[in-house]
């Protein structure tokens, strides 16, 4: 029986829908759906399984703090298994699987436990609330409130605050870096440059990207910091200077062919009506095209801001990792991605370290998310535009 | 022209040789220059202090002598672990891909929303921090889905739920989507219109357009963003972190569940844990060397491929 | 049991498809402290060549990540370069019912670094301690030259970390200041290359740096890191490294395997590494 519809499609449109499809092709052509939806699947299941390991601390279910009383071993009868099983954190099953010797050496070992457990007025406080993630605290032993970052300790400190200041002022050197070069080799290339030498630059700088971040990060620790030392003669010698030139190269390819994608996509009728009126090529680069491209400009630094403060290896690397509170780009710091890596594989699976840890994931997740998002919307709209004027 | 009424808001003036011009130009063009700069004196400095250690010997052998000893230390084991997780990475991330870009150039209509949301998640997916799928990796690979395996399989001790070789593979095609996506539906649109018009008008419907007709001309373009996707997650160490990556293994993998030595992890561990930082210079220089000689070749090879796909799209257009 | 032949069934299955696991008899795992990585390959090699039929398998990972490890039952012995912590006990003893049984396998003195020019030659455990919490933050106060130290430390993973803090620092924090590096070696790095700094490591990683002498107090002795002043005791930082195992598994070729580790053979290695063998009598 013939498509009912056929006879209104005529010419490109009935050529276009092709012919009836065969039985079994509907299945696969759903299956071709479902399979392009797998970029959306994964970023649910990101949001969903780095998120879920953050959620307790973000509603407050963590509990860092280390005052209990220990039960004395030789007291164990005196109380009931439920208490027991609740004071040495076990779940029934586990409690039921253990014999009489076992339970009495978890018994003896939580009360060594309590015996290193500190006795100073922190003791008990539980230090992952959002109070000390965000907040200085004035610790015993420090002589005033202070944002501190020394989750391996006997009260464990989880101040994010250093960690936030490390990955912007080591993503701040980069921008300031990457930008400027990244924009005019665009400007160059896409306005200025003839068509053979683009041919070979453009291609030149996309090699920029093809270098792993692990060997800008050694490229960094092992050259870079030493010359950069020696030339500007500041005191320690991996800081977020370092780490930030070295972010810089790792993202100017990222800038620099958005910005000449953008810079590429208004029309070249722009620049030939410039270059009528008898304006110069820079002219018409700058004063027209660029104007024009400006929101795809903004986009390549948003996304440039995006791919730093993600970046892990080169700041894991050069940065130094000291976690203080400071805003001297020649400092030692400690960023968000490299604290996350090089702690995490030492702690507890699911403790408040560990979680924490997953916090500062999810919440970089979420900064790249936005940033990705609002470099989307405006290339997006940018495009529109410029391809309805032209 | 200089007669003329004075123009109002921007105007150009036209003179034969503007200074501004020509310095702005300038600086524009040694931005450029300076760029190819310093990714020369990176490649050279490498390639200088690298070629010394850089043998015959250094790629074939493996570490069980001694991993930082300049004179019997080498990659092997290394190269092999970074190959089998790239190769096992492609294996998943290239149809998942292929057909996300089909569907996108070929089925998708154009600005409906489903469309708009699935571009919006693959550019989104491109920015993830590679940090993040490392961690997305041990909480969902191995913690999940490994964790079920082994409760599945009534295993007593983790098999599956703990780093291994496939969950660092899974990570990377995870974290490598958005490359083969983009480049395959570069490379589809890169057909001309007028070969699907031909084979629908011939008859064919569109399944078969797409699987006899367009995929076969694509091919070099998918074939592009599987190298380009190998040569991102060949370098790529922060994912494999946690995932999969060892420090020091006596022997090489032999399951998907075993861990792996990496190129790029090791270039990491030798230039921050080798015992002696100066005398194990050389191999750190030349590792870095062989890492880049492998990521490079691979991204020359999808340079010059996406060249001559992008000439034939201007050419069919 | 139709389930049981299904899983045997399967185990075959991916046996055959060579996806087989690690453990068949006559295998020893070893996971853990990435500081005692290349001592535990080594004595897995000497003794493999002396025992053919024995197969040892050496992952490093860190001390922590051995830990899980013991617990979960993927390896057969755990290597640490810090003392088993008391959650990691409890765990241990609800995953095999026992505390783990302790083994010291070797000594390490932890050294002190300075920058090669730094005229400071000795330090006593409270200024190091005062340094390192950052109260003490210029050289002159210890009788160096008037310049703002520098400090590096270790990574918090790491069980050298844990141990400078748990000995010297007395569980104090380290200055929020000190750099913290990802090995010794990148330590000792940043010392070589800037003059004002102080690091600490494992002895045997001591080159291009210069090593301070350690007093316990004002009045008490300077003491270098040497051979002879860790094996006795004498210097003050100093700390074992260690074998921990689950105790049902410690039996037959494993058994046999960690009494090698002390006997004069295997503790001849140690020197090899740049670790310090154990005295006499406490091998036990």
């Amino acid at each position: 029986m013939p498509d009912p519809t056929s006879k209104q499609l005529t010419g490109w449109a009935a050529i276009r829908k092709g012919r009836q499809r065969r039985p079994g092709e509907w299945l696969v052509e759903r299956g071709i759906f479902l399979v392009s939806l797998s970029a959306i699947v994964v970023i649910f299941l990101i949001f969903a399984f780095v998120g879920n390991k953050a959620w307790p601390v973000l509603i407050g279910q963590t509990d860092s703090s280390r005052a209990f009383k220990a039960i004395p071993v030789e007291d164990m009868a005196k109380h009931t298994p439920k208490e027991l099983q609740a004071y040495l954190g076990v779940t029934e099953k586990e409690w039921n699987e253990m014999d009489e010797t076992a339970r009495r050496t978890l018994m003896e070992v939580k009360v060594e436990e309590a015996k290193e457990n500190p006795t100073d007025k922190d003791a008990g406080l539980d230090t992952t609330t959002w109070r000390h993630l965000l907040w200085p605290h004035q610790w015993t032993g420090y002589d005033k409130p202070e944002y501190i970052w020394q989750p391996v300790s006997p009260i464990s400190k989880y101040n994010i605050v250093p960690l936030i200041i490390g990955s912007l002022k080591a993503t701040l050197v980069a921008l300031l870096f990457s930008v400027p070069f990244g924009l005019g080799a665009a400007i160059f290339v896409s306005q200025l440059a003839g068509p053979r030498l683009k041919e070979w630059l453009k291609p030149g700088i996309e090699m920029l990207a093809g270098i792993p971040s692990v060997v800008l990060g050694f490229f960094a620790l092992i050259v870079m910091a030493t010359l950069c030392q020696k030339l500007l003669g500041y005191e320690s010698r991996l800081n977020a200077f370092v780490a930030g030139l070295a972010l810089g190269l790792a993202i100017i390819p990222v800038v620099f062919s958005i910005a000449e994608d953008a810079l590429t996509s208004v029309p070249r009728s722009f620049t030939q009506a410039a270059l009528a009126l008898g304006s110069s090529k820079w002219q018409a680069a700058w004063q027209i095209v660029l104007p024009a491209a400006l929101p795809g400009v903004f986009a390549a630094v948003v996304l440039g801001f995006g791919r730093a403060i993600g970046e892990t290896m080169i700041v894991l690397m050069a940065s130094g990792n000291a976690s203080i509170v400071s805003w001297n780009l020649f400092d030692s710091t400690r960023t968000m991605t490299a604290t996350i890596a090089a702690e995490l594989a030492e702690t507890v699976v699911d403790g408040h370290h560990y979680r924490i840890l997953f916090l500062i994931g999810a919440l970089l997740f979420v900064v790249t998310f936005v940033s990705n998002l609002v470099a989307d919307v405006v290339i997006h709209r940018l495009k529109s535009r410029l391809e309805g004027k032209a | 022209m200089q007669n003329g009424p004075p123009a109002r808001g921007r105007h150009f003036r036209a003179e034969k040789f503007d200074v501004a011009s020509f310095f702005f130009s300038g600086l524009t063009g040694l931005a450029t220059f300076l760029i190819l700069a310093m990714l020369a004196v990176i490649l050279a400095n490498i390639v200088y202090h690298g070629w010394p250690a850089f043998s015959w010997r250094f790629i074939t052998a493996g570490t069980e002598k001694d991993m930082f000893d300049v004179n019997k230390a080498g990659v092997l084991p290394m190269i092999l672990g970074t190959t089998a997780r790239v190769i096992i990475m492609t294996i998943f991330v290239i149809p998942v891909g292929v057909i996300t870009a089909i569907y996108l150039s070929e089925y998708a209509r154009p600005g409906s929303l489903a469309t708009r949301v699935i571009r919006g998640a693959i550019n989104n997916l491109a920015g993830v921090p590679s940090i993040v799928f490392g961690l997305f990796g041990l909480g969902f690979f191995i913690a999940f889905v490994g964790g079920g395996l082994d409760t599945l399989f009534g295993n007593a001790s983790p098999k599956w739920g703990k780093p291994a070789l496939i969950w660092a593979s899974l990570t990377l095609a995870v974290m490598t989507l958005p490359v083969v996506i983009v480049a395959t539906e570069e490379a589809l649109r890169a057909i001309a219109p007028g070969l699907r018009e031909a084979s629908l008008a011939m008859g064919a419907t569109k399944l078969q357009t797409v699987i006899q007709i367009v995929l076969p001309q694509a091919l070099p373009g998918i074939l592009t963003g599987g190298i380009l996707a190998v040569s991102r997650a060949a370098g790529e160490v922060a994912p494999i972190l946690f995932t999969g990556a060892a420090y020091y293994m006596a022997t090489l993998p032999k399951s998907l569940s075993d861990q792996f030595m990496d190129l790029g992890y090791h270039v990491f561990v030798l230039s921050t844990q080798s015992p002696d930082i100066e005398r194990t210079r050389p191999i750190l220089y030349a590792t870095v060397l062989v890492l880049l000689l492998l990521t490079f070749a691979l991204n020359l090879v999808a340079i010059l491929v996406r060249a001559r796909v992008r000439r034939r799209m201007r050419a069919a257009h | 049991m139709i389930m049981k032949t299904t899983f045997s069934k399967l185990a075959l299955l991916v046996t055959v498809g060579g996806l087989a696991a690690t453990a068949h008899a006559g295998t020893i795992t070893v996971k853990g402290s990435d500081t005692l990585v290349i001592l535990a390959q080594k004595w897995a090699e000497v003794y493999m060549k002396k025992n053919p039929d024995v197969k040892i398998q050496v992952t490093g990972g860190g001390s922590g990540t051995g830990f899980a490890a013991l617990q979960n039952k993927t390896t057969d012995i755990c290597d640490a370069s810090r003392k088993i912590k008391g959650a990691e006990i409890a765990n241990c003893v609800k995953a095999f019912g026992r505390r783990p049984t302790e083994y010291r396998v070797a000594m390490d003195g932890l050294t002190v670094f300075v920058h090669a020019d730094n005229p400071v030659k000795e330090l006593t455990l409270m200024q190091l301690e005062e340094i390192f919490t950052g109260k003490i933050k210029n050289w002159k106060e210890v009788g160096g030259p008037d310049a703002k130290i520098s400090v590096f430390s270790r990574e918090n993973s790491s069980g050298t970390y844990e141990f400078f803090k748990e000995k010297v620092l007395k569980g104090r924090d380290f200055t929020a200041s000190a750099k913290t590096m990802q090995g010794t070696a990148a330590v000792i790095q940043g010392v070589a290359k800037e003059k004002n700094s102080i690091g600490y490591g494992g002895a045997a990683y001591a080159h291009g740096v210069k090593s301070l002498a350690v007093k316990f107090d004002e009045s008490s002795p300077a003491i270098a890191p040497t051979e002879e002043t860790v094996v006795k005791m004498t210097y003050p930082i100093w700390r074992y490294l260690y074998c921990y195992i689950d105790p049902a598994l410690d039996k037959g070729e494993v058994h046999t395997y960690l009494r090698w580790l002390m006997s004069d053979e295997g503790q001849a290695l140690v020197k090899d590494i740049g670790y310090f063998p154990l005295p006499k009598h406490l091998r036990q």
